[in-house]
């Protein structure tokens, strides 16, 4: 593991894989009585939110709080760009307080790589989504969904599964981090979208490209719809809402056009009626809600291998399984921040 | 710098590059040149085999005075410049107020004559504030003390088809131009960068090259229809070139210029989200680069010019959307002319002075610039040590801001002499 995590294209699958099978390590906790773990005792873990997320805020929280980290929830809304301080003194600040790790939301692409580049700070990055660019942990949570759903192993990744992602490509940061990811997992990729909803470039991403969402659909082991902004529609990059809803929206009829162990995946929040009908939203097959829990899993897991827990992963009671197999994390800390 | 050298003798300097020769300044002007030329009592300056040029024009420079002196000054900016090789600039009119009336183009011309390292000529903006609604009174600056030529909105294209059609019609009345920055306002909202294969994957609003050509393509033919010239500002895209190049095919007086960054930077240094590469147009690809060389050495890119865009260090050191565009250039130009053009052998040091002297002033109907280097021309010129090595350090510009991509770069040549009218204002690459 490097000592940032900014972008899902940094992560070579060993990296992926270990995330994932810490990830469910970590899950094995979150079903005991008492959730928290020791590891990060001591540590302080800032989130940094310039723009707002409580659904991502919420679960980096959770995840640093069970590994016993100190929290500091900084919401600098409104305080980038042309008023107030700049991200640089904002950074400087968080440093004099003594930040061991700094999960940042921005709406600027390039925010948390200007972070962990520019020397402002000596402590971990974590993007949690960066503008349009990238927002790794919710690809490293939809890999995990997809792994437990689809294969159901550890050390696995998914080679050969068939992931169909539908929607709004130009300004997801969830599909760019998704395409590469998955990519590197193995999985075969394909976006669909209007032509307008696709950046010009594409084709030199890593996955197929299709404006025909029932063209692939029978052969997809999961569909990942995005959220689409009503506003989009403003901008012309659709006529109207109802004519995305009927070519790129998922309903029951789409969805029953799925191989049967296809699952229906969303980061949400969703737009119920627009990408996705309350009648796939709410069925067995869509994992929302799944994904939710497994996005604490995984925050946990990058943070534990970023900050190289001081403590091991597994209580480990018997001493002499010496279970503390600590996942492979590169220098302590100390040896890293010079 | 006020007491002007009586006579200079520069000896065995390569004039545009030729054999070596000696020149000999007085006056002000070229008094002769020739071998072994005996002056008594003139300063001797030993070129060595260093190549002598006519004093560089720009045609596009941001000097930020008035308004934004935490940038850059006329005082440094000129000082720069005459850093840089140049001995004329023209000063962009987005500055605050706004350059579109006769007082603020009056106020910066003399300026530049009161500190008077570089000749400085205002531009005008075309529109009033630069809002592309209603002219400028275009008259008024070019019979002003500062006798604006050249007219421009750079920052902010003239969009309005009706106003730009206007407007280069209403210049013909005293051989004006208008230097129009081609970019189509709605194909470039939010537009942080050159829009393709990166901007994709880094997620950035891209500035698609389409934004740039169809203005010209549209300007061009306006110029066509009305009998009027129009000059294109830092063209950076291969099809502008197409265009520009099948305007000129069939006779139309249409000018380009390419800035030195367009000529060898690329958007992949974008990956970097170091906003020290943001810059409007935005850096192109390779293959855009690659065209534009071509297209300055075969005369489709009539000059070079800096678009030099000072900006202070916070507008720099932030992330990349908030971040200013603009580079510095003027201290770096002649080595990134000498490195992408010269070195490649697309052009020869006269066709550098062609390019970066004789068509931008003959571009901007300057006088006493841009001229042979003969007896009898005013002595505005430039002394080069092409031989030289070495890397990039704002640390040692002029400029009041350092906010260049070139930065630990190294690049050839240097500039040691510069003379405006006979009197020098570089010594051995020292401002005096």
């Amino acid at each position: 593991m490097k000592r940032h995590l900014i972008s899902a294209a940094d992560l070579t699958r060993d990296d992926a894989v270990l995330i994932l099978d810490t990830a469910e390590e970590m899950a094995r906790f979150a079903d005991r009585p008492i959730k928290k773990l020791p590891t990060l005792r001591g540590r302080t873990i800032v989130n940094l939110f310039f723009e707002d997320s409580t659904r991502t805020r919420i679960s980096f929280e959770a995840a640093a709080k069970r590994l016993s980290a100190d929290v500091i929830n900084f919401s600098a809304k409104g305080s980038s760009v042309s008023k107030g301080e700049s991200l640089k003194d904002t950074a400087l600040t968080l440093e004099a307080m003594g930040a061991d790790a700094v999960v940042i939301r921005h709406g600027e692409s390039g925010a948390p790589h200007r972070l962990a580049t520019s020397g402002w700070i000596g402590g971990s990055v974590v993007n949690a989504g960066d503008g349009t660019h990238e927002h790794p942990t919710q690809a490293l949570l939809d890999a995990f969904t997809m792994r437990r759903r689809l294969i159901g192993e550890e050390g696995a990744g998914l080679d050969g599964r068939r992931i169909t992602i539908v929607g709004d490509i130009l300004h997801s940061r969830v599909a760019r981090s998704n395409v590469h990811l998955l990519s590197t997992l193995g999985a075969h990729v394909t976006l669909v979208a209007p032509p307008t909803l696709l950046p010009i470039g594409v084709e030199g991403w890593p996955c197929e490209v299709s404006y025909d969402l029932d063209a692939v659909l029978a052969k997809t082991d999961a569909v990942m719809m995005l959220r689409v902004q009503r506003e989009r529609m403003n901008a012309a990059f659709f006529p109207t809402e109802r004519e995305y809803a009927r070519r790129y929206g998922l309903d029951g009829e789409r969805m029953a056009r799925m191989p049967e162990h296809a699952i229906v995946m969303h980061p949400g929040p969703m737009n119920r009626g627009m990408e996705i009908t309350a009648q796939v939203a709410d069925s067995p097959r869509c994992t929302a809600v799944e994904q939710v829990a497994n996005g604490v899993s995984i925050r946990m897991a990058v943070m534990y291998l970023l900050l190289g827990g001081a403590e091991p992963a597994r209580p480990a009671p018997a001493p002499e399984s010496g279970a503390a197999r600590r996942p492979h994390v590169g220098e302590s800390r100390t040896e890293e921040n010079h | 710098m006020t007491e002007p050298d009586d006579k200079t003798l520069i000896r065995g300097a390569r004039v545009l590059g030729g054999e070596p020769q000696d020149v000999l300044l007085a006056d002000g002007t070229i008094q002769e040149i020739g071998r072994g030329i005996e002056a008594p009592g003139a300063q001797v300056v030993e070129a060595e085999g260093r190549i002598l040029l006519p004093g560089l024009v720009d045609l596009h420079t941001h000097l930020r005075e008035p308004g934004r002196e935490d940038s850059e000054t006329v005082l440094t900016g000129t000082r720069a410049a005459a850093k840089g090789g140049y001995t004329a600039v023209h000063a962009m009119a987005n500055t605050f107020p706004v350059a579109d009336t006769a007082g603020v183009v009056e106020q910066v011309w003399r300026l530049g004559k009161e500190h008077g390292y570089c000749d400085v000529r205002p531009v005008g903006a075309v529109t009033v504030g630069l809002e592309g609604k209603q002219l400028a009174e275009l008259g008024a600056m070019h019979e002003s003390a500062a006798e604006v030529r050249v007219f421009s909105d750079d920052g902010k294209c003239v969009d309005d088809a009706v106003i730009m059609r206007r407007a280069l019609e209403y210049v013909k009345a005293f051989d004006g131009v208008v230097a129009q920055h081609a970019q189509e306002p709605r194909l470039t909202e939010g537009a942080q960068m050159n829009e393709g294969t990166v901007s994709a994957e880094l997620g950035l609003a891209g500035w698609p090259a389409v934004a740039e050509e169809s203005i010209i393509a549209r300007d061009v033919l306006l110029a066509a229809h009305v009998g009027s010239r129009v000059h294109i500002c830092h063209l950076s895209t291969a099809g502008s070139v197409e265009i520009v190049r099948w305007a000129k095919s069939k006779g139309w007086d249409v000018t380009a210029e390419v800035t030195p960054h367009h000529l060898l930077l690329t958007d992949e240094l974008v990956r970097s989200y170091d906003p020290v590469y943001k810059v409007n147009p935005p850096l192109r690809t390779e293959a855009d680069v690659m065209a534009l060389r071509e297209a300055l050495a075969d005369g489709t890119i009539d000059c070079v010019a800096t678009d030099h865009a000072p900006h202070p260090h916070e507008d720099k050191d932030c992330e990349w959307g908030a971040a200013a565009m603009g580079m510095v250039g003027l201290e770096t130009a002649l080595s990134v002319v000498q490195h992408t053009m010269v070195e490649t052998g697309l052009l020869d040091w006269a066709q550098v002075a062609d390019r970066m002297s004789q068509r931008p002033a003959a571009i901007a109907r300057l006088a006493g610039h841009g001229r042979p280097v003969s007896p009898g021309e005013p002595a505005n010129l430039v002394l080069v040590d092409a031989a030289y090595r070495g890397r990039v350090d704002p640390a040692g510009f002029a400029s009041r801001s350092a906010n260049t991509p070139y930065e630990g770069r190294e690049l050839p040549g240097r500039v040691t002499h510069t003379w405006l009218r006979g009197r020098a204002t570089v010594v051995d690459g020292t401002l005096v």
